[in-house]
């Protein structure tokens, strides 16, 4: 067996533009998906949670009435909403995965905009289960909550201005409970204090005091110019400020998950292709009949084209670790881990192509068929379980169980951001180690 | 004296198609045996399975494949590696127990010593051939199993082959060949092992085949011929 790898190596070795090409093929590819990712599907569905009575939605500020709900409905610029009546409601369509997120408003959220007073504050369930799903609704929710406040601080800040102008020039100001209070205002204070200076006498001790109110009241020549709207803007903040509950764990920040998910497909391309290549080339080449009359038995001969496919893939993955380790910051401290979990990957997809590659039996064919099998799978694993109906999703969360894909990228996860359990996705790729040899040593019967 | 290969009824089907019915045959120490038919006869079968490289669905075969030298139909080696890699590899994985003497002493046998840096998919197709052969006596076997060498050989490159095997039979090695062809039977083999549609209809030398047929007049092929209509081919 190891004369057959050390051979194998060498036939790579004589074969530089064979190996140029599968290294280079998956790197473009990973990449490519990898932008495709980043961009994210357009309007995610969001379940929706209005608990102010639609009789509340009217807040009042300062006499003026605002429509909360206005608001709201622009924070559905770019998500799907799903209404739902009650969090619980939400929280469990969140966890089904049949929304990739939740959106509520609580009850109070009019008295607490009503009361000017702090912020109101609207809650913001996802799902953590993938961090490419995380961001996007993440980023969705806060970009359109941003929006909404952006408008309401404008209309806050309209009626504060014209509310300090009433100060300013006299009118009626409205306030919550008293209601339209008539407001003298500084300009003519200034004039009723200028009639009564006036009439004191010039010796008056009062005088002196008097001036000195006058001088203040006529602060209101400058008008508004006193207060700069931006300034104005500043005090007002935030009305509204989301609060975010993730429900499961998973803190995996979106650039390192890319870099599993490129290395991922890249162990995938690399080690299908080797494994069922080299399993095919060697019954193309005819030496496989002299091998198996006892030279090697055809379950060594499947273990050393496993071994040789993961120990070649391993070492270019590993490369490509450390490659986008430079720019994206990886912990090294954690390298074992990526080395297990990869070598794990590495061996999965190596049954999996001596599968493909005793089946096929011939290099084209078994090419072909991997390269036609793996982009599917990839995609399958990648699919956010929002994005499609709950019936497809579970038939998709099947499929991708059964090819090393999905675990692989889900043990490199864990290797690399500490995101979730290594031990359940490396136990699946244990299984399905076996499994795939299994239907290769039986595909074999008939290989020569 | 003690024959050195025996295989007994030996019967191998591919699904229904019978390749073998029963097919028996005895080989003493440094005899030639020549195995012809026509096409799809079940000769490449029939070594295959002397080999060790199938099985038989019934019968049996004296020796196991370990003390049995192979050389396919088809030429069975790397393309990508040179010749001399592509003997010691072999030797390797045949454990031979000396590996460079053993490679040695096969570029020397077959005359390969100066293109043993080639890679074999530049050789030509009778040098291939040699390594071919050279990979199948690694082991030195007592019995050499050669399928169809010579088809693919121009007449000089086969006049050297049979000077090869005739070499390796004085020196105590049975080789049992296949061939289509039939008068290199009649010229190189002490034993005929006649096929037909996986049936042996002849054993014995080829001078006996042409008394069975009867007839003086008729050459080796004629006769062959004939044999095989008589017999209902
Ligand atoms: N692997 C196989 N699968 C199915 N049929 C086969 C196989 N190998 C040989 N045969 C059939 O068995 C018969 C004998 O084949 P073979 O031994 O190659 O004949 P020969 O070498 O005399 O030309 C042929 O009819 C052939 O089609
Ligand atoms: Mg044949």
């Amino acid at each position: 067996m190891r004369w057959l790898f050390l051979k194998d190596l060498t036939i790579l070795r004589r074969s530089p533009l064979l190996v140029a090409l599968l290294v280079i093929y998956p790197i473009v590819i990973s990449v490519l998906i990898g932008f495709a990712l980043s961009a994210g599907p357009d309007k995610p569905k969001v379940a929706f949670v209005n608990e102010v009575p639609a009789s509340e939605n009217i807040i009042n500020l300062g006499g003026e009435e605002v429509d909360v709900s206005k608001y709201a409905d622009q924070i559905f610029e770019s998500i799907d909403p799903v209404r739902v009546s009650s969090r619980e409601e939400a929280l469990k369509k969140v966890e089904d995965g049949e929304v990739l997120g939740a959106l509520i408003i609580p009850a109070d959220i009019t008295d607490k905009l009503d009361s000017g007073l702090g912020s109101a504050q609207v809650e913001v369930i996802y799902n953590a289960e993938d961090p490419l799903k995380r961001d996007l609704v993440r980023n969705t929710i806060k970009s359109q909550v941003q929006d909404a406040n952006a408008a309401l601080t404008k209309r806050f800040t309209e009626l504060a201005i014209r509310d300090l102008n009433t100060v300013l020039q006299g009118g009626t100001i409205n306030f919550p409970i008293r209601g339209d209070v008539d407001i003298l205002g500084l300009q003519k204070s200034r004039e009723v204090l200028e009639q009564a200076r006036d009439e004191l006498p010039e010796d008056s001790p009062a005088r002196p005091e008097i001036e000195r109110v006058i001088q203040f009241a006529g602060l209101a020549d400058f008008g508004l110019d006193l207060f700069p709207p931006e300034k104005v803007l500043a005090a007002v903040g935030e009305p509204i400020q989301p609060k975010l509950t993730e429900v499961e764990g998973g803190r995996t920040p979106l650039d390192a998950f890319a870099v599993a998910i490129a290395v991922t497909v890249s162990l995938m391309f690399v080690t299908l292709l080797l494994a069922a290549g080299t399993l095919a080339a060697e019954r193309e080449e005819n030496a496989f009949l002299r091998l198996v009359r006892g030279l090697v038995s055809k379950t060594g001969l499947l273990v050393e084209k496993i071994g040789l496919a993961a120990f070649c893939s391993l070492v270019v993955t590993l490369l490509m670790m450390c490659g986008l380790a430079l720019f994206v910051g990886l912990d090294f401290g954690r390298a074992g881990f990526w080395v297990i979990a990869l070598a794990a990957g590495a061996l999965a997809f190596g049954a999996m192509g001596v599968a493909i590659g005793a089946l096929t039996r011939e290099v084209r064919a078994a090419s072909l068929l991997a390269f036609m099998i793996s982009l599917p799978i990839a995609f399958l694993a990648i699919v956010p379980s929002g994005a499609v109906s709950p019936a497809l999703y579970d038939v998709i969360r099947v499929v991708s169980a059964l090819f090393p894909f999905k675990p692989t990228l889900a043990a490199l996860d864990a290797a690399i951001n500490d995101a979730g359990s290594l031990t359940t996705p490396l136990l699946h790729l244990a299984a399905l180690v076996a499994a795939f040899s299994l239907a290769a040593r039986l595909a074999l019967r008939r290989f020569v | 004296m003690e024959p050195v290969l025996e295989a007994e009824g030996l019967v191998k089907r591919f699904g229904d198609r019978e390749a073998l019915r029963g097919v028996s045959l005895s080989v003493a120490p440094g005899e030639l045996v020549g195995v012809i038919g026509p096409n799809g006869a079940g000769k490449t079968t029939l070594l295959s399975i002397l080999a060790g490289s199938q099985r038989p669905d019934e019968g049996e075969v004296s020796r196991s494949p370990g003390e049995v030298g192979w050389v396919p139909q088809q030429a069975a080696l790397y393309g990508k590696l040179t010749v001399e890699e592509n003997l010691r590899l072999f030797a390797r994985l045949e454990k031979c127990p000396d590996v460079g003497a053993a490679v040695d002493g096969m570029l020397e046998q077959t005359q390969l010593g100066d293109r043993r840096h080639s890679p074999v998919a530049e050789l030509s197709g009778g040098n291939r051939q040699r390594v071919n052969i050279a990979i199948g006596l690694l082991p030195d076997p007592p019995v050499l199993l050669l399928d169809e060498p010579s088809t693919a050989l121009d007449p000089r490159q086969r006049e050297r082959l049979w000077e090869f095997i005739l070499a390796l039979s004085k020196g105590g090695t049975a080789v049992i060949y296949s061939t289509h062809n039939v008068a290199e039977a009649e010229r190189y083999a002490s034993q005929l092992a006649v096929l037909a549609d996986g049936e042996r209809l002849f054993s014995g030398s080829p001078a006996e085949l042409e008394q069975t047929v009867g007839t003086s007049d008729l050459d080796f092929e004629e006769a062959f011929v004939r044999f095989l209509h008589d017999q209902g081919h």
